[in-house]
């Protein structure tokens, strides 16, 4: 089952930790290598505390995970977290296409009926 | 008909799918304005749709029903925000009871649909779906609808069959 593999209380914990734009950013950064929490508090204007903040939430909600390397945190994003959450879109991509599928074949039907309904005189197709 | 793209974004939780029909703006239009063609695509064949009330203007209510194979309903609502036949639809999908009242407790998500005429013919549809959040858009597709996909893609085959 393509929703079951995060728990509603897991999903909206993911979700709530995505709602920041600076959240998104520690989460699209730490993707591509690890990240001390003070290197990442640089890119961002606010203090390393606040920083420290925002990586907590991410941890929490399993995207990211903090590894202690000598006296820096390490931060490092859990690409399976984030697999997870795109999961749901593709499940709805499914939907929408399996009934896209359903809606060319009406409309196929649809526009060959109204070609065999006269339009007027000329068309010789008996009603 | 031809799904020419998708654009899913996980953080804004949005789904934007495009297809392409040989049809005028017009034909695709009726699919959606006329209740008894909507219920024979919006549902799969195995969680039909009935549409019990279908005011397709703005500021109008539509309700469907979809029926579980083991018979049991999920009903549905759109609060229509905008139409312009055979240009565009906006609604707020929701969940409501058996009398059409809304669910509170459910996820809501909108959904805007546009027709464009293409160039050398045709028409080209675009579904915009936005969810307050993707943990929405999960319990959307948990409340049976994910059934729906399911038998759906299964039954692709017996479709293909079917309107050959």
């Amino acid at each position: 089952m393509v929703v079951g593999v995060l728990t509603p209380a897991e999903t909206d914990l993911v979700f709530h930790a995505l709602a920041d734009a600076t959240r998104r950013d520690i989460v699209a950064h730490a993707m591509v290598g690890e990240h001390s929490v003070s290197g990442l508090a640089r890119r961002y204007p606010m203090s390393v505390t606040a920083v420290q903040k925002h990586v907590a939430i991410l941890e929490r909600a399993g995207l990211v995970t903090r590894v202690r390397n000598g006296r820096e945190t390490l931060v490092r994003t859990d690409i399976d977290a984030v697999r997870r959450a795109a999961d749901v879109l593709d499940a709805f991509e499914a939907l929408w296409r399996a009934r896209l599928h359903r809606f060319g074949d009406v409309l196929a039907e649809e526009t060959s009926a109204a070609l065999l309904r006269p339009t007027d005189d000329t068309t010789g197709v008996p009603t | 008909m031809t799904v020419t793209d998708v654009r899913k974004d996980t953080e804004a939780a949005t789904m934007e799918i495009t297809s392409e029909y040989d049809a005028t703006t017009d034909q695709v239009w009726r699919l959606w304005d006329d209740p008894r063609l909507l219920e024979r695509w919006w549902g799969p064949p195995t969680y039909p749709a009935t549409v019990v009330r279908h005011d397709l203007t703005p500021g109008g209510t539509v309700t469907y029903f979809m029926t579980s194979p083991e018979g049991e309903r999920y009903h549905g609502l759109w609060q229509v925000q905008d139409v312009e036949p055979a240009k565009l639809i906006v609604v707020e999908d929701k969940f409501a009871d058996e009398a059409g009242n809304v669910d509170p407790e459910l996820p809501t998500s909108t959904m805007q649909v546009r027709f464009a005429e293409r160039d050398g013919g045709g028409t080209t549809m675009t579904i915009l779906s936005t969810f307050a959040s993707t943990e929405a858009m999960a319990q959307t597709l948990e409340m049976g609808m994910e059934e729906g996909i399911r038998s759906a893609l299964g039954q692709t085959d017996a479709l293909l069959a079917e309107t050959a």
